[in-house]
């Protein structure tokens, strides 16, 4: 995929600044936009080690549990069918824990987990109603805080780095509902 | 107020963590260190990809090609009150994570972090996931070949993500 997506932005580039007359530009910033690649990345890199650090904290002091606890009568509301204390639904709920508290590295072995539970529920080529509302919510993002964007906003020198937590919020809750209205919806339907 | 809950909320996630951490006697400054180690990590990993993306973004960007992109879809968007400058991103966002971080940091250093187009690219990628990755590793993962209703949901949620994220920013800060 990013193969074709890559080599056509790079051949675009060049081919459409050759004829827009910009080929001066796109030969100045291969060389700057390569620096700019790894200024990004080390505006990055702070961030990530600090945040990474306190998750490991968490991880280790059991603080994970506690919070995925809290997360449990959510959980009973997206997938009603499965049991408390299932193998599937511990799964489930560290993974959303593990993408809520922002440690990505974390979250996708905890998702495959889950999908290999909810799989074995249903072993089937087709995907069961349980399946498709988990990978949505997955698809869609649940961060409380969004480090990333927030380490990018600090290294353009934002007069306030912070402002777009709250926004994120708000539009993270309306969109992750309108695909699980979407995904219930079908079920129903069907 | 709402502002306020903005900044208070990582000083408080942080202070919750470090203050369990204390009491379970967890060695937290271990813990931090090796945790910090797989960020290092993390990020060395990325940075060749950023290197290939943010150069492929800016030459784009050089070339005229995307305000060219831009401008092209602009009449349809501007009809619906959607920023064409955030084309580019809302793109690249569901494809790649590493792309998104490329577009993102090309649109906040074009425009200015607390612009109206760098709220709304902050905003935008902080609520949407890399939503085809997603697809790929956990359907991947057990096999599954009909996935019914799972990309359109999916694909909804990055809809209503992109539209909503242009209209709070307008609410909040405008």
């Amino acid at each position: 995929m990013l193969n074709y997506i890559w080599g056509g932005m790079m051949l675009i580039s060049i081919v459409f600044g050759a004829f827009n007359g910009t080929l001066q530009n796109v030969a100045s910033t291969i060389m700057t936009g390569a620096s700019d690649g790894v200024t990004t990345s080390l505006s990055l890199l702070g961030v990530m080690c600090l945040w990474s650090g306190i998750m490991e904290i968490a991880n280790n002091s059991g603080f994970i549990k506690l919070f995925a606890y809290l997360l449990r009568p959510v959980t009973k509301i997206l997938f009603p069918g499965l049991k408390w204390n299932s193998e599937a639904m511990n799964a489930i709920v560290m993974n959303m824990t593990a993408n809520m508290l922002g440690m990505s590295n974390a979250a996708t072995p905890l998702g495959i987990k889950a999908v290999k539970e909810l799989y074995k529920l249903n072993p089937s080529k087709v995907a069961s109603d349980d399946i498709c509302m988990f990978v949505v919510i997955n698809t869609a993002s649940i961060q409380l805080i969004p480090s990333t964007v927030l380490a990018l906003r600090q290294g353009v020198n934002s007069a306030n780095v912070f402002e777009i937590i709250f926004p994120v919020w708000i539009v993270s809750i309306v969109a992750i509902t309108a695909g699980v209205i979407m995904c219930k919806g079908v079920t129903k339907g069907a | 107020m709402l502002n306020y809950l903005s900044v208070a909320i990582m000083p408080l996630i942080i202070f919750s963590i470090i203050s369990y951490g204390l009491m379970k006697k967890v060695s937290i400054f271990d813990s931090f260190t090796k945790g910090a180690k797989d960020g290092l990590e993390t990020t060395v990993r990325i940075l060749p990809s950023l290197v290939a993306l943010v150069t492929a973004v800016s030459m784009l960007r050089a070339s005229g090609f995307i305000d060219f992109l831009c401008n092209f879809m602009a009449p349809v968007l501007d009809f619906a009150g959607f920023p064409k400058e955030l084309v580019p991103l809302s793109l690249m966002r569901p494809i790649s994570g590493s792309g998104a971080l490329a577009v993102i940091d090309e649109l906040l250093k074009t425009h200015g972090a607390d612009s109206f187009i760098g709220r709304c690219a902050s905003v935008m990628a902080g609520s949407t996931e890399t939503t085809f990755y997603t697809l790929a590793v956990y359907l991947g993962s057990v096999g599954i070949t009909n996935s019914r209703h799972t990309v359109k949901s999916a694909l909804c949620a990055d809809l209503t993500a992109m539209i909503i994220s242009v209209i709070v920013v307008k609410l909040i800060f405008y």
